[in-house]
């Protein structure tokens, strides 16, 4: 060829290829900013969904006149006060209840004056109104409710107050709390990484540093990768299956001598989710014991370690800041699954709070479903709250693997 | 001490293949290396060098693929044999690195593990001592032994490897261009360092630098591969006679980087 043919555009043809080129990269940049911008806004909606629900304005009465009971004003109700008219106003037999289900002694104040609030004054709530119509309509909603709910106080408040946090479940949306829903969220994702955690590591050890590189551990390889991808209602099947109902001796506890349960219990669930997120915590710590660089290994081996010095001395330490990274992201898919749970047969109303492996329970993404099933508007709003505090503690969990990761992070 | 006497042998191949699944990467390869002295490996990239040296601690165990034909013999033992453990082959062979790969640990750790795993009953701080004196390093380090090994030059962790290596009392150290990632000044501090070494080890070296080679080692071994790319000792014999009046003619061409 003549190397002194010029084969490239020059001139004005150049300019108009690189105008066709540019436009071409515009057309490639807005896509994907509109691409961004779409789950941006989706992202908002979201939030902005929920928000809404948790706060606004609330009309309710008090069934009872608060005067018939005492003529101190209810802010200044003292625990004892409230003890005595709670004693002297509740029958006898609804008072021994509440004595045999948690002394009455020991309840705190709160507890006492929600007591107060819905046993003896019965506040009612009228109706409720989201985040944004309190906002954009607050003349019109007072007028409203002046009009139809003469009685009613009309007040502005949040739904998610430290009360329903601490309170457990309960009939009556502005009495229902979230603290059964959240212990039983935390023995559940407790239980699902006692049993997923070493379970998976091991499996990754052994797939990366043990395992031959034949057909048998690539078909297995091949199950794990579907398996992280199987719906989560099929596992709840599979625990249904296996924890609920055949090893249901060692999951109600018989076998240990609790007699008053089920295998629906804490236990069962929570082994359900930790086979959930197993295929998860196994994927990830493959990666992460992949990311250790062979001259680490090839370094270990030379000074005659055994394999297994290699791995407990060398790539452990240097995998696990990553392991418990995917760990808890995978845990918090755990947090919000609901469907294996239901399955697995939570309970949908429960107020005590799950003292061990084979207790009844509830979780978080239970109990919201739950409520927003619900038809008053009052259980929407608790609903909206108790969200606010399972992406709070989602958030929680990954900025702990964020920050995890960030901190362990090593140079080789 | 001369001819009257034989030599002593640290290691010997004999008829040693090296296969990668059916490829034969190093073919026919027979050769004693003679006890403290250096061996340099030498020849063009992909003849075989570094497999050959992997064999001789069974690091290309790790390859699933690869194996050996022929026998690798210490001491009158083939380090290939059944009852043969490869940990304890790496044990008395130990290796040093292309590129410094200390532990992610501290200067101290990074000699003392090896020793460690390997049952040393003796005084830990005085072996870390004596390891990183032999290696050149104490004077630099001596104060820093609790910090990590990665806060070292990329000069002073070869020389940590070095140490580390030494910590664990091999026999022979195997070296697989271990200046090649280094400046002159630190490629110069190892080469000094193995003159020192080799009073009391026997040393391997592979390196693509001619006059390092001429400059350091006692004997050569030229590598080539043949038609059917699989590498072979084509001359084995002193360095002074290897860069002087080389036999082969192939070897003439490469030594006086008049090859290719
Ligand atoms: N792990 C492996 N699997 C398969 N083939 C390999 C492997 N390692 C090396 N080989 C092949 O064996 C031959 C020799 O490779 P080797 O690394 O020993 O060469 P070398 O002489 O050390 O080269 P260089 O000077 O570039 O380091 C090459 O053809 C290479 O492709
Ligand atoms: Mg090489």
């Amino acid at each position: 060829m003549n190397p002194t043919h010029n084969h490239f555009p020059e001139g004005p043809s150049f300019r108009s290829t690189l105008n066709t080129r540019y436009r071409v990269a515009s057309v490639w940049q807005a896509l994907f900013f509109s691409a961004l911008l779409i789950a941006i806004i989706s992202l908002t909606a979201l939030i902005y969904d929920v928000v809404d629900g948790a706060f606004g304005y609330v009309a309710y009465d008090y069934k009872k006149d608060p005067a018939t009971f005492t003529s101190t004003p209810l802010e200044d109700l003292t625990k004892e006060e409230l003890l005595t008219t709670l004693q002297a106003n509740l029958s006898s037999g609804a008072y021994n209840k509440l004595n045999n289900e948690k002394a009455m002694e020991t309840r705190l104040r709160g507890e006492l004056y929600t007591l107060f609030l819905e046993r003896l004054i019965q506040l009612d709530i009228k109706k409720t109104w989201s985040f944004t119509e309190s906002i954009m309509r607050a003349g019109a909603i007072r007028t409203e409710a002046a009009e139809k709910y003469p009685d009613a106080k009309l007040e502005f408040r949040s739904w998610l107050t430290p009360q329903f946090l601490t309170s457990p479940m309960s009939s009556k949306a502005e009495f229902a709390g979230v603290r059964t829903a959240i212990l039983g969220s935390l023995w559940l994702v407790g239980i699902a990484l006692l049993f997923a955690l070493p379970l998976g590591t091991g499996a990754a050890i052994y797939l990366q540093e043990y395992a031959p590189k034949n057909w048998l551990t690539g078909i297995i390889q091949m199950n794990i990768n579907n398996l992280a991808g199987v719906p989560s209602i099929v596992y709840g099947m599979l625990g249904l299956a296996i924890f609920v109902r055949v090893l249901a001796p060692l999951t109600s506890g018989s076998m240990f001598g609790v007699t008053d349960t089920n295998g629906r219990t804490v236990l069962s669930a929570g082994l359900t989710m930790g086979i959930l997120i197993l295929p998860l915590i196994i994927i990830n710590a493959q990666e992460a014991i992949k990311a250790v660089p062979d001259s680490l290994r090839q370094a270990a081996y030379g000074v005659g370690a055994t394999k297994w010095q290699t791995v407990w001395h060398h790539i452990l330490p240097n995998s696990i800041a990553g392991i418990l990274t995917g760990s808890i992201l995978a845990l918090s898919r755990a947090l919000g699954e609901t469907a294996p749970l239901i399955v697995v047969g939570a309970s949908t109303f429960i107020s005590v709070d799950p003292r061990g492996p084979f207790s009844k329970f509830t979780a978080l993404p239970i109990q919201i479903y739950q409520w927003t099933t619900r038809a008053q508007s009052e259980f929407h709003a608790i609903a909206a709250g108790a969200i606010i505090v399972l992406l709070v503690l989602l958030l929680t969990l990954n900025a702990t693997a964020i920050l995890l990761r960030n901190r362990f992070q090593r140079k080789y | 001490m001369q001819n009257t006497q034989t030599p002593e042998y640290a290691i010997e191949t004999k008829s040693l293949f090296i296969f990668y699944g059916s490829f034969a990467a190093v073919s026919e390869v027979t050769m004693k290396i003679e006890k403290q002295k250096i061996t340099a490996i030498i020849g063009p990239s992909g003849c075989g060098k570094s497999t050959l040296l992997r064999a001789f601690n069974r690091m290309n165990d790790f390859v699933p693929s690869s194996y050996v034909t022929g026998e690798i013999l210490m001491q009158g033992q083939n380090l290939y044999g059944k009852e043969i453990d490869p940990v304890e082959v790496r044990r008395k062979i130990g290796m040093v690195f292309q590129k410094p790969n200390p532990f992610p640990k501290s200067i101290y750790e990074n000699i003392s593990w090896g020793a460690k795993i390997n049952g040393f009953k003796g005084n830990m701080d005085e072996l870390v001592e004596q390891s990183l004196r032999s290696a050149a390093l104490w004077d630099e380090v001596k104060d820093l032994l609790k910090k990590s090994a990665y806060e070292l030059s990329g000069g002073q962790q070869q020389r940590l490897c070095i140490a580390r290596t030494i910590a664990i009392q091999p026999e022979i150290i195997l070296m697989d261009e271990p200046a090649s990632a280094l400046d002159p000044i630190s490629t110069l501090r190892i080469e000094e360092l193995m003159q020192e070494l080799k009073k009391n080890y026997t040393i391997i070296i592979v390196t693509h630098n001619m006059q390092q080679a001429a400059r350091v080692s006692d004997y050569t071994a030229m590598m080539m591969i043949d038609d059917n790319r699989s590498g072979g000792v084509i001359e084995f014999d002193k360095t002074q006679t290897i860069f002087t009046r080389p036999k082969d003619k192939r070897t003439e061409d490469y030594v006086t980087g008049r090859f290719g």
